[in-house]
């Protein structure tokens, strides 16, 4: 194989097919806990199985699994093909994934095991916070490195939002991690009480930032307007949506701790940035949507751009309700209900899944050297079932959440409380159903995907494109910097 | 709140850092043609070759 004129699609493959063998691994472990809600005694009392052990391994598994994975996957190739250049190193790229993995399995015994930090989204004990860390290392040195040797002069958009994620996600982790081994399985937060929770929720909502919007914001900004076939509605908004974005997403962690011991200038410091957030989000998520304007008509036969402007107005949809619920008011009332589980999924099913979901049937076929998907009817079946879906799991649990605050704050005249917690409890039951359906459905489409997968791989053979001998990209704006 | 005490100078260091990178770029020419470079990766064609008869992809 000639390596020295072909872009590193193997690694990219790599990924691409364990985001699907991920999503279908860790949405399923999402079903059997959102079973278990309804018949706490479905795992038959097993303490690996016990519903506490598994909720970490299925937002680890969907988040760093899947969500990793199809991060990893997107931001190779796009790298390599906006700055028209190979991977700055084979081996580093293939140590990020074979690393990846061996995390995802560590995590995948550990946590049923009950090892466990305790802290949320950053369960995995020391060592393999070690081995994440140097996962991580070598993932930024490729990813820069390959924007270090571009022969492009411009730095594409979409690069500039996986950077800031791949850069603050190291930051993250290696801030929020700082713990004292007691032992090779247990080790205890560098910070205590209040501490800890600030550092905690620090992390934890800038990983939704940096982790869970920019990195995918990279993948909206090359894959819809690939896969539209139209230049973004505006560039100049999308350089602006960065640099804003970037700019004030810091500080919107301590919207998780309201009403807690925190200090309540700290509390109202982080409700004042969710708002802030709300200007660039929708800025970033009109510019992707009208990227079709024009081409409406592109919707109505393409599944793969359902897929990604649908998960554009989901993400329209959570970064408003988002600054909404950390408004202290409005939180006093969400806070702690099911209202929050149904925003976090409008945003994991609805944007992040969606958004991997339509680039890796994009990049499949370009991958194994088919002109599409096996089956172009199997995608759209895939995106109304995993729709259907979405709809039905925030819908129910929208109604649950408000359904139990309003239940858990009346009072009666004479001050005691009018309903019980258990009362709540059993009211929320037939929503609970509701949305194990939402989830199967969602997991269901998964499988179709896995389906469509394999027969679009057994079909082709897996290609390696050459990188272009004319450099179509920046021959244009080339003068300007070299002026500059 | 001591953890405050490493938010945030490392968010205020984060925003200077920020502020430099975007000084940088501004400078360094990135921002100075914003019509183009929408249209660049449009140019890029990304698809495979047309499969021959066997369903195999030409040899690279």
């Amino acid at each position: 194989m000639q390596t020295a004129n072909t872009y590193n699609y193997k690694v990219v493959r790599q990924f691409a097919v364990m985001t699907v063998i991920w999503g279908i691994v860790g949405m399923l472990v999402g079903v059997i806990i959102a079973a278990q809600l309804i018949w706490p005694d479905l795992t038959a009392g097993i303490p690996w199985l016990s519903y506490g052990r598994l909720r970490p391994l299925h937002t680890n598994a969907v988040i760093f699994a899947f969500g990793g994975s199809a991060l990893f996957a997107t931001s190779y190739y796009v790298v390599q093909r906006t700055c028209q250049v190979r991977l700055l190193s084979d081996g580093l790229a293939a140590f990020t994934f074979w690393g990846w993995q061996l995390v995802i399995v560590l995590a995948a015994v550990t946590l049923p095991l009950g090892i466990t930090s305790g802290k949320e989204y950053a369960e995995l004990e020391w060592p393999i916070d070690i081995l994440i860390t140097l996962v991580w290392v070598s993932y930024a040195i490729v990813f820069f490195g390959t924007i270090a040797k571009r022969k492009t002069p411009h730095i594409y958009v979409a690069n500039w939002f996986y950077g800031a994620f791949i850069l603050t996600v190291a930051i993250l982790h290696l801030v929020n991690s700082a713990a004292m081994p007691a032992s090779f399985w247990k080790s205890y937060s560098a910070y205590a009480g209040v501490q800890d929770a600030m550092i905690q929720w620090w992390y934890g909502h800038n990983a939704v930032g940096f982790f869970l919007t920019a990195g995918f914001l990279g993948i909206m900004y090359y894959f819809v307007p690939k896969q539209a076939d139209r230049p973004v509605y505006s560039y100049r908004l999308s350089v602006v949506h960065f640099w804003a974005l970037i700019f004030t997403y810091m500080w919107a962690g301590p919207h998780h701790l309201h009403y807690t011991a925190l200090p309540d200038w700290t509390q109202s410091l982080g409700m004042l940035f969710s708002l802030i957030l709300l200007a660039p989000s929708w800025g970033g998520m009109i510019n992707g949507i009208m990227t079709l304007s024009g081409a409406w008509h592109k919707l109505r036969d393409d599944p793969i751009l359902k897929f990604l402007i649908v998960s554009l107005s989901f993400y329209g949809m959570s970064t408003f309700e988002g600054p909404m619920m950390s408004i202290k008011t409005v939180n006093a009332l969400s806070h702690y209900t099911d209202w929050t589980i149904g925003h976090v999924h409008s945003g994991a099913l609805g944007w992040v899944a969606f958004i991997s979901i339509g680039s890796i049937y994009y990049l499949l076929p370009r991958l194994f050297g088919r002109e599409q998907m096996h089956s172009v009817k199997a995608i759209s079946l895939h995106f109304w079932i995993a729709t259907l879906g979405v709809v039905l799991y925030i819908a129910a649990m929208w109604i649950a959440g408000v359904m139990q605050g309003l239940m858990w704050r009346a009072i009666n005249a004479d001050g005691t409380l009018t309903y019980t917690f258990v009362e709540s409890v059993k009211a929320t039951y037939p929503y609970y159903m509701i949305r194990l359906l939402g989830g199967v459905l969602f997991f269901s489409g998964m499988l179709i995907m896995l389906w469509n997968m394999l027969k679009t791989i057994g079909a082709g053979k897996a290609y390696d494109a050459p990188i272009p001998e004319l450099d179509v990209h920046g021959s244009s704006n080339a003068p300007a910097v070299q002026g500059a | 709140m001591e953890s405050l005490y490493l938010l945030i100078p490392l968010s205020v260091l984060a925003v200077f850092g920020i502020g430099w990178l975007l000084w940088q770029a501004v400078d360094g020419g990135q921002f100075d043609d914003l019509d183009t470079p929408g249209q660049a990766i449009l140019m890029d064609d990304d698809r495979p070759p047309k499969a021959n008869s066997s369903g195999d992809p030409p040899a690279v």
